[in-house]
């Protein structure tokens, strides 16, 4: 992509304030390769971020997950509102490669000038997707969509990090995956806020749903008390209790004054992951500059063990004197 | 960082024969590439909005009902409306020799008939698009 040569930051972040679809995904793009050049642009839309409602939807695959969604835009879109989508799928660590396969679900909206759908791959780094995924949303968010979706695959502490990105958190969940041990040991049922049972017409479901509801009971969730919702995506059935208990969640929210309070927590993360994503590069940067990358070597030879190392690294980009020597 | 080449694939017209198009697909995905499966029965214009907000370099379309002289100069037709022809664009599925000429001429990079190995229509797209 020839960005900076063809055209000033400016115009880039006015064409994505003027619905520029083309622009917003190319920027969506620089965002997910880390290029500093996005980040610049989302600096300048970033006072128009803030105002859309963000809702992360994970659980097993193959629980309908993106049938659902597609149901969700077709609610949302009949209450009158635009709505964007990230589906994130896995990367394979053995080739880079992904086949991103969610948008098929949600093709009958490719047309739709309200709706904007974009997958991503996980691309193996764990906490940069999560950083990756939080940008986007902020650039769908600045350019104008007041519902954003990011549907992942539940599976790992990676996908918590990212639904977690989200202000409300939909758990998915189908019968036929095991008993009442897998609702209470999966540590993705903590995070929901609500909580769908999808496929409910199928055998098994009431078990599913009383088996949350008891979980339910058991923990302690403030004044928010996750509502379990049966949902079949096939037949729109339960879609629009769903999409109201999502509406309904962002209130409480709002209301008691949580909404903040949970964005900036996110913000500080934001923050922070980036600072030490930051100093891990200028570090073994200066190493490398210094020393070549003789240290990986000796790494795998067992000439060095990785938590001496560590220290080496450490010490040397601290520049070895401003640190308590260890007796 | 390296950044992955995106590839959406997609099966314009009303023929339901998508074996071709998900074994390219995969071979895709193993030879490290993003891809965006659109599924079946798409028309162009569906094509060309989900290639644009995925932001892809290459659009795969397959078409095996003969209606590809019609399919695919419109995709080329609306890339050019949208501003978006850095987009490559490539076909496959039954296409007559003949037919070959006026679809290159129509914008189509290339067209990969029955029986091409997978690696060669990835080598191109490796070859062609620059980043």
């Amino acid at each position: 992509m020839t960005t900076s040569s063809t055209h000033n930051q400016t115009s880039w972040a006015q064409r994505i304030l003027d619905g520029d679809r083309r622009s917003l995904a190319q920027v969506i793009s620089l965002l997910e390769n880390q290029e500093q050049e996005g980040f610049n642009i989302l600096k300048e839309l970033y006072p128009h971020t803030g105002q859309a409602h963000i809702i992360g939807l994970t659980g097993p695959p193959g629980a309908g997950k993106s049938s659902l969604v597609d149901r969700m835009i077709q609610e949302i879109r009949t209450r009158g509102h635009k709505v964007a989508v990230v589906a994130v799928d896995p990367t394979s660590p053995f080739t880079g490669g992904a086949i991103l396969g969610d948008r098929i679900r949600m093709q009958r909206w490719a047309s739709d000038p309200g709706v904007y759908i974009r997958s991503m791959g996980t691309r193996g780094s764990l906490g940069g997707l999560a950083q990756a995924v939080y940008a986007t949303v902020q650039l769908l968010d600045a350019a104008g969509y007041p519902y954003v979706l990011v549907e992942t695959v539940g599976v790992g502490q990676s996908e918590v990090d990212i639904v977690q990105v989200a202000d409300t958190v939909v758990v998915v969940s189908v019968p036929g995956l095991g008993d009442d041990v897998q609702v209470s040991k999966a540590g993705i049922m903590e995070i929901g806020d609500i909580f769908a049972v999808n496929k409910a017409d199928l055998p098994g479901s009431q078990r599913v749903i009383i088996e949350l509801e008891s979980m339910l009971d058991l923990g302690s969730h403030g004044n928010w008390r996750p509502p379990v919702i049966p949902t079949v995506a096939t037949t729109n059935q339960g879609v629009s209790q769903l999409v109201t208990a999502i509406q309904d969640h962002y209130a409480f929210l709002k209301e008691n004054n949580l909404l903040m309070e949970k964005r900036l927590t996110r913000q500080k993360e934001s923050v922070l992951q980036r600072l030490t994503e930051r100093i891990r590069k200028d570090i073994t940067e200066l190493w490398t500059k210094e020393h070549g990358s003789q240290i990986w070597q000796d790494l795998a030879a067992k000439r060095i063990d990785p938590y001496t190392l560590e220290e080496q690294l450490y010490l040397n980009w601290k520049g070895g004197n401003t640190v308590d020597k260890k007796d | 960082m390296e950044r992955p080449i995106r590839v959406l694939i997609a099966k314009p017209g009303l023929d339901g024969h998508d074996r071709g198009a998900k074994v390219l697909a995969r071979a895709m995905r193993d030879a490290g590439m993003e891809v965006v499966y659109t599924g079946l029965r798409q028309t162009p214009q569906q094509i060309v909005e989900a290639a644009i907000q995925e932001d892809v370099d290459v659009i795969g379309l397959s078409c095996l009902s003969g209606a590809h002289n019609h399919l695919f100069p419109e995709v080329t037709r609306l890339l050019k409306e949208q501003n978006a022809t850095d987009i490559l664009v490539i076909g496959g599925g039954i296409i007559p020799e003949e037919d070959i000429p006026s679809l290159k001429a129509a914008g189509i990079s290339e067209i990969f008939t029955p029986g091409t190995p997978t690696s060669v229509a990835i080598d191109y797209i490796k070859e062609h698009v620059t980043k």
